[in-house]
Order: C-alpha cells, then structure tokens, then sequence
C-alpha cells in the first residue's frame, strides 16, 4: 500500500516541478517578445531619422521612393552642407557653453541646499525642502512670460547667457529634491564619526557626502545635462538671432523656412544633436552602476 | 587619558526628561559600563559626553575642563558606533587615519600610529581593503582602529557588539577587554546586555528612566543591589520576587510567601528586619538560590516541596519553574535531581542570599 502511495506522489511531484519551470519559460518569452516589441516601436524613429540623413535633397522629395531605405545610395551631403553653409556649429558651440555652465551652477548649489536642507536640521528646513520641489512643478510654459520680464531687465535678452541664468530655475530645485533623498540615506552615524574625527562641515560635505553620495549626484548631473540640452521653450522665448541661438530651437527656425522642410539636414541635425547626450549617457551610466557597487569586491 | 565627571546632567527633548540630573565620576583608566533597558537615557548620557547632544543642564568634565560646549573634535575623544560609521569609500587605511590627517598629523606618524593599532586588533592584512569586503567582526575592529589611532583622552563605545551574532560578540566582548588592559584608556560603554556590562565593566552604572538606579562593581551589583529594578535588570534568569509577610518565629523572623511555605530569616539578618516585622514586603531570591538540598550542613526549615510545571534542561544545570501562590519562581537545580513536569520536588532556599524589598519605594531593605 506504501508502494503504491510513493508511486503516486513521485508523479504529481515531478508535474509540479515541470508546470513550475514551464510558467517561467512563458514568463520568459513573453517578456522577450515584448522587449523586442518595445524596442522596433523606440527604433523606427531613429531609424527614420538615419535613412533620411542619408539620401539626397532630390530622393527625399520624390513621393514615389521608398521612404524605409535609401534607394538611389548614400551620401553624406546633408552633414557637409549642415556643417558648412549653416549656423550649425554655432548653435552647437553656444549649446555646450550653456549646458556645461548650468550643469557646473546646477550642481554647487543643489548640493550646497541639500547638504544644508537634508542634514544640517535647522528651524523651517522641512518647509523649505518641500518649497524648493514645489518651485519645480510650476511648468515654463507657465512661467517664461515672467522670465521674460527679468531677463529682459538684466539685459540678456537675446543672449545665451540669459539661459545660464533661467535653465537653472528648471535644474535646481529636481536636484536638490534628489540630492536631499540621497545625502538623507546616509547613516547619521557617518556624520557624527566624522565629526568627532575633527572634519568641520566643508570637510564633511566633500570627504565623506560627495563621494558616498556619487551616484545621486551623478544622476542629478544627467537630469540637469538633459534639460538644458533639450530646452526649447526659453530659448524660443528669449533668443531670436542666430549667433546666439541653441540647437534645439536654432536647428528648426533655420532649417524650416516658411512650408519648406529641409528633411535631409533636419534630421542629420537632429542626429549629431543627439549624439553627446547618447555619449555621456554611456559614459555616466558606467560610472553610476561603478559608483553603487564600489567596494563590494575590492579596493 | 583623563578623568571624566558629570555633574547633574539633565537632558530634555521638547519636554520629555530623557535624563535627570545624573552625576557620576569616572577615574582616569578605568571601565565604566552604563546599562539599563531601551529609552534610559544611556545613550543620550554617552552622546552628551561626546559632545553629539548638548546639554540642557549640569557640566561635564573631561580632564578636569568643563566641555560643554566644546565641539565634539575639540574633546579629544574617540567613538565606536553600533553599526560602525565607517566610511565606505576609503580603504581600512584611509577609514584609521582620517582623524589623523585632519588633525594634520605627518605622513610618518600616522603610518606608524595606523601600523600599530592594526596589529594590536590583527587586521594588518585588510588595510588595504574597503569596508564592504569586510565581514561584522573585523569592521568592528577597524571602527576600534579608528578610535586607537587616535590615542584619545576618553573611548566613547555605542552598543558596538549589539549587530554581531552571539558567537562573535562573544570573541569581541574579549578583544576589548584586551585591548583596554592594553592601551589603559578611560572608556565608557553604552549597552542593554547585563553580561557585557558584567563581565566588560570595572564599575557598573545601571540606568532606568533617565536617573542612575546604582553604581557598583559587577560582584556588589550582584550581591548587594539597592533597588528591585537593580536586582531583577541583573542575573540572568531574573530574581524572583514573591509578595510575602515577615513574621515572628520564635527567636527570630519568617517569609510568609504562602500558606504552605514559610521560610526562615538568617539570624544574622533577624536584627535588621526586627522593625518590619508584620509587614508586607517583596522577597526576592535568585533562581540559583532555589536548589535541590544539596549542602550538608543545611537549614532543614529551608526546604520545601514545590509541583514543578517546567522543566528546562540546560545541559550542566536544569531550571525548573513552579508557582508559589500564583506567582511563578523559577530555581536552578543539578540535572540527576530534578524531577519531570507534574511532578513535586523538593528544593532548598538559600536564605543568607534573600533580599527583603520595600513595594512603594522598590527599595532593597
């Protein structure tokens, strides 16, 4: 009778153990082809973007061509000619002055506030902090009329650096935001050590916080690059001469003239545009995933 | 190395007293120990010797100078944190000399300082390594690296072994003692465990409620505790405490702790009790003061029979919990005598150890 009861569990077991690694193989496809899914749907525009780069002024515009893949060869006279007859490298050179200065301002003072505001307790700190995120939920579009008002009146209107001081409006408050939560999960233990080891409140903030706090400082630095790179709003708003323009705005306004769409250079534009954020992007991800593993396998 | 001394110390959160008015005198080298339960306020009383919560009131010295309101780095202490506080992005090297490079000490000096007190604490090998590849125990000891190198006035220890395992705390409740006889420095050290503050402590401060309930070596702590709180914090079981009436027997006293059990008072001790006689008071006896009749020489009125309804073996000894009047009494007895749960027992009180408890005041009589 024992027998017969062993025979019957062994089976039923072992079923459950196959339904078991069958439920994760589903799993496991399914996800696939959902990622994959996914990632057709965020490629075609790139895509779209690369192929039309590289056809001629003259197979863009025929409407009997197919728009997927370059038919009569590739050329690079849409990057020549981006580069060489336009504005281009201006609006680029003006982009990166404006995003390394905001970046470079966004950070000293977002990690001066969070330091303060996150950890040196002080009568109204909580109200402040929360203050400080709420400032970030008023949208520009809301606020670039005021904007415009004071940039007007410092007289930096229609200059870049109008931007360094109105981006940061956007940059500073999200990072501090974040920065509070990071400096926050430090044990405080870690401050007081420090204190007691002699460091004054500077010694403390570079030696022991910045460092700890890598990681979240270099996700901030990526979300303050993002913004300002990408701004289109206040440089609309603000900057209407070609010398001083960005490359967002700059590249639309030179390159859409009236109902004609220079496609080809819009979207080699586009693309070189695009390419530093996807740089850095692959550079700081390196150092954030190194940041947060530092010392789990050796020194 | 310094004396350290508080002199009624209060601490007050938003209105909350978390310690009243302590005082207490530390001499230079010595152990001293603060325990008592979560919330007495040890902590606070260590962290103000630190200087990491000001004061409300009182002066503490460190060397004979007043520091309340030093700044913690001006001190001259050093710290061991429950969770160490290492800093996890420098090496143990960097960790144990960056006290010492802030205080601008030479290349030289911190070297030899940092070479020093890694081979007192056996870590020469993880200098060079982070504090994350590090398991418990030997971060423990790079946190006591840190606190050596230093060679500070006062060692400042924050619960330091409550994250090890039981093994480890063990081996490290060792290494510092070690340590300590080695380096002599006065060291106060905050914890909950009764058995570290014994065996750690040259002198005990047990704390309740924000005021210091007694100061006393671990033996007179044991012996001689002057309150209830005192006498059931230490001794591990607890003491057990019997409502009971003492009265006339004879020439001398009796326990009345019930009906059946009636347990004489020592003649030595008859005098000192005479006045309460009559009374209702709190006995209190420690479990391995409930024996089996073992001594030849015993006090037959001693003994007593007593339904068992626990049992624990514990390997060299047995607990055996019964109930006197409704109260539970827990006695230690040799493991060939006790009898099984259900059964009787008969058992022996060491009377010469019995405490006589006043129940207003908690105070020992």
């Amino acid at each position: 009778m024992s027998t017969a009861a062993v025979a019957a569990a062994a089976p039923r077991r072992l079923s459950v153990r196959s339904s078991l690694s069958r439920n994760r193989r589903w799993a496991l496809i399914t996800s696939y082809v959902f990622l994959v899914i996914f990632a057709i749907f965020f490629l075609i525009p790139p895509y779209y973007m690369v192929v039309t780069a590289l056809k001629s002024d003259a197979e863009v515009a025929h409407m009997a061509t197919n728009p997927w893949i370059v038919a009569d060869g590739f050329t690079l006279d849409q990057f020549k000619i981006l580069l060489t007859q336009t504005d281009f490298l201006i609006f680029f050179k003006n982009t990166v002055i404006v995003t390394v200065s905001v970046v470079a301002i966004t950070m000293v003072v977002s990690v001066l506030a969070a330091f303060s505001l996150g950890r040196m307790k002080f009568w109204g700190s909580s109200i402040l902090a929360t203050g400080i995120f709420l400032t970030y939920l008023v949208p520009d579009t809301l606020l670039f009329i005021p904007l415009f008002q004071i940039v007007k009146a410092v007289g930096l209107l229609n200059n870049y650096w109008g931007m360094i001081l109105v981006y940061p409006t956007l940059t500073v408050p999200f990072c501090t935001w974040i920065m509070i939560g990071y400096f926050q999960s430090i044990p405080k233990e870690l401050d007081e050590a420090a204190l007691i080891d002699g460091a004054g409140h500077m010694q403390m903030l570079t030696k022991i916080f910045i460092p700890v706090a890598l990681p979240g400082i270099i996700a901030a630095m990526i979300f303050a690059f993002t913004v300002s790179w990408a701004a289109f709003v206040y440089p609309m708003a603000f900057l209407y001469s070609a010398d001083q323009q960005v490359l967002t705005v700059g590249t639309v306004t030179s390159l859409i003239r009236g109902d004609v769409y220079k496609w080809g250079m819009l979207m080699a534009g586009a693309l070189m545009a695009a390419a530093p954020p996807l740089v850095i992007y692959a550079f700081l991800m390196d150092y954030y995933i190194a940041g947060l593993t530092a010392g789990a396998t050796k020194g | 190395m310094a004396e350290v001394s508080l002199r009624n110390v209060v601490k007050r959160f938003d209105d909350v007293d978390v310690v009243r008015n302590i005082s207490l005198d530390i001499p230079d080298n010595e152990f001293v120990v603060l325990v008592g339960p979560s919330g007495c306020g040890k902590s606070t009383t260590l962290r103000m010797i630190a200087g990491l919560e000001e004061i409300t009131a009182g002066d503490i010295y460190i060397g004979g100078e007043v520091v309340n309101d030093l700044p913690p780095k001006d001190r001259d202490i050093a710290m061991v944190f429950q969770n160490y506080a290492l800093y996890p992005h420098m090496s143990v090297f960097e960790n144990m000399s960056f006290g010492l490079k802030l205080r601008k000490f030479p290349k030289e000096e911190i070297r030899k300082r940092v070479a020093h007190a890694a081979r007192i604490l056996d870590i020469t090998e993880l200098l060079d390594r982070k504090p994350k590849a590090l398991s418990g125990g030997q971060r423990q000891r790079v946190a006591m690296g840190r606190a050596i190198v230093r060679n500070p006035k006062v060692f400042l220890f924050d619960e330091p072994l409550s994250n090890l395992d039981a093994k480890l705390r063990v081996q490290m409740r060792t290494e510092i003692k070690r340590v300590h006889q080695m380096v002599k420095t006065t060291t106060v050290y905050v914890t909950h465990d009764q058995v570290e503050a014994m065996t750690l402590a040259d002198r005990v401060v047990v704390m309740n409620g924000g005021v210091i309930e007694q100061i006393a070596t671990p033996q007179d702590l044991y012996h001689h505790p002057k309150t209830r709180f005192v006498a059931g914090f230490i001794g591990s079981p607890a003491m057990n405490f019997l409502r009971c009436r003492l009265e006339q027997n004879g020439a001398g006293l009796r326990v009345r702790l019930s009906d059946a059990i009636g347990l004489p008072v020592p003649a030595s001790q008859s005098a000192r009790f005479q006045a309460l006689t009559g009374k209702e008071l709190i006995f209190g006896l420690r479990p391995e003061h409930i024996t089996e009749p073992r001594r030849n020489d015993r006090d037959p009125q001693c003994e007593f029979a007593a339904t068992l309804d626990v049992v624990e073996p514990m390997g060299m000894e047995t607990m055996v919990y019964f109930t006197v009047d409704g109260q539970e009494v827990c006695g230690r007895v040799d493991p060939g005598s006790a009898t099984g749960p259900g059964e009787t027992m008969r058992l022996y009180a060491d009377m010469d150890r019995m405490h006589l408890i006043d129940p207003q005041s908690g105070a020992v009589l």
